[in-house]
């Protein structure tokens, strides 16, 4: 199921940070949100994640910087650059998840 | 591949009944939509409103754009992975496949046809190749004035036979002289704004404008009196309220420019802003349900289709110039990527990414008048595109 409605993102967002102790993410969540990486980072990242008008975020790029700095750019962006903010979409166990994914290679959606 | 079934099988029956020329047609009613999850297009007809192929084998269309030839025949696809992909319509094949680069981006055809040009990021720069065998004619290393390389965006073509693009890191615009095909002339501003992140031409041929994100306003060319150089216009514009994030960037192709009147999306804002095309000074701004995308001219230049990002890109509204007015807000389904008007304007497509099709609609009524099964559909382009300067 790759089609993610606004509405069941913003109960998946309210499900997981309530509960955001209790990895792992429900498997609905986790292709949610594989389908927003690859569409909506993907429009600056490329579907691929190999780099476009954003840096590539393949495991060999991001291989040695720390997680929790990726956490962060995630959640806060970064002020002056394109990389927007996330957290009103994204809470941080999710974002943690990803970084997590980017690292090891990111899963395909299908 | 499937679907050219049919039509081998009409080829052999126009043969068998002796009667050739059933075959031919023309393409000014056709079309092509990328499919960017599966690397393929599929081939649309918007007379009978179908599909009539599909083309694999395109690569990564994760961000695909389209030229067409002069005779509006072949469709040179420009594809993320550097791929350039010259599709015929006609036979529904790939007539041509390179990969001239490492992440395109978009491209442009000259203006007598023979010369297609690629933006590309990685390694950033231009190159230029034969529009009839994909031969490299030239490269165009975008090194600037900062001594380092510089993503190209906002590839278009100008009349007399130039190219036009924007240096997104070193803030510069370069136009590229072709006459001479394997030593284009350039002539290079620099210090134009931080960030221009796209281009678009004006329909007369007239004005580069270069979109800005590092900084408010655009940068204008004005291409009959390059030695004015560049200035800045619509500097007011993004002056006011804190920028909001922008989860996608805005494309200025689609520019809407509609003859007086030019329509811009807002960087960081909810609105769009209305300038004159002469003096490039505001004269008005609306809000709008999100971060706009595309900004589409119906043919006729009355009204403006505009399509949202993320988290709005369920959300379609149309203006209307004369009345400054939202006169329409639809919600056709999740994902709309991208819209584009038949060549008269009586029907506009919309891709519907995450619903996995296309829809038709009048925009006279706003009702749907039809709809096509697309995998994960993105750009729609009708190859009235042809005989557009600047595409
Ligand atoms: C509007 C464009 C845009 C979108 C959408 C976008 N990014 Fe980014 N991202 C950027 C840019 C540009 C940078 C580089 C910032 C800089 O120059 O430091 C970046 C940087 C990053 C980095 C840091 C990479 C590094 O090597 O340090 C990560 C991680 C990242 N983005 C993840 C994401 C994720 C995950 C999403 C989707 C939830 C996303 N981005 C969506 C533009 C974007």
């Amino acid at each position: 199921m790759r089609i993610l409605t606004t509405a069941g993102m913003m109960i998946g967002i309210a499900f997981s940070s309530a509960f955001a102790d209790t990895p792992p993410l429900h498997p609905q969540r986790q292709s949610e949100l594989i389908h927003l990486v690859r569409q909506d980072c993907g429009s600056c990242h490329g579907m691929e994640l190999r780099g476009g008008l954003g840096p590539a975020l393949t495991p060999q790029t991001l291989k040695d910087k720390p997680a929790s700095s990726l956490v962060s750019t995630i959640l806060h962006g970064r002020p002056g650059t394109p990389m927007p903010p996330w957290k009103n979409f994204l809470s941080e166990s999710e974002a943690d998840w990803i970084v997590d994914n980017l690292q090891k290679g990111f899963p395909d959606a299908r | 591949m499937r679907a050219r079934i049919p039509l081998l099988l009409v080829l052999a029956l126009g043969v068998l009944s002796g009667c050739a020329n059933s075959n031919l047609r023309g393409t000014g009613d056709l079309g092509v939509v990328i499919e960017r999850a599966t690397g393929s297009v599929q081939v649309l007809d918007t007379t009978h409103r179908t599909s009539l192929a599909r083309v694999d084998g395109l690569g990564d269309l994760s961000h695909a754009s389209i030229s067409y030839s002069r005779d509006a025949r072949y469709a040179y696809v420009f594809g993320r992975d550097g791929g350039l992909t010259k599709v015929d319509l006609l036979t529904q094949r790939i007539d041509r496949r390179i990969i001239q680069g490492g992440n395109s981006i978009g491209g442009a055809i000259s203006a007598d046809g023979k010369l297609v040009a690629v933006a590309n990021y990685e390694p950033g720069g231009v190159k230029v190749f034969d529009a009839d065998t994909l031969a490299l004619v030239a490269d165009i290393p975008a090194i600037g004035s900062d001594g380092t390389r510089s993503k190209v965006v906002g590839l278009v073509d100008a009349p007399g036979q130039r190219f036009v693009f924007s240096l997104f890191e070193a803030g510069e615009i370069w136009v590229a002289d072709m006459r001479d095909p394997k030593r284009p002339a350039l002539r290079k501003f620099t210090g134009v704004g931080r960030e221009p992140y796209d281009g678009m031409i004006t329909s007369d041929g007239r004005h580069y404008a270069a979109g800005l994100f590092g900084e408010d306003g655009v940068a204008l060319l004005d291409l009959w009196n390059l030695d004015a150089g560049v200035r800045r216009a619509l500097v007011e514009f993004g002056r006011h309220g804190e920028k909001l994030p922008v989860y996608k960037m805005p494309h200025l192709e689609g520019w809407a420019a509609t003859g007086s009147q030019i329509v811009l999306p807002a960087v960081g804002k909810h609105e769009v802003i209305i300038a004159d095309q002469n003096s490039w000074k505001e004269v008005a701004r609306i809000p709008v349900a999100g971060q706009v995308v595309f900004a589409v001219a119906r043919p006729g230049g009355r009204e403006v289709w505009l399509n949202f990002a993320f988290p709005n890109n369920d959300t379609v509204q149309v203006v209307d110039l004369p009345s400054r007015r939202i006169v329409q807000t639809l919600t056709p389904g999740k994902g709309v990527l991208h819209l584009e008007f038949s060549p008269r304007g009586e029907q506009v497509w919309l891709s519907l990414r995450d619903e996995n099709r296309v829809e038709i609609y009048d925009p006279d009524s706003f009702a749907r008048i039809g709809t096509l099964p697309v995998e994960s559909p993105s750009g729609i382009f009708f190859t009235v595109r042809a005989h557009r300067t600047g595409l």
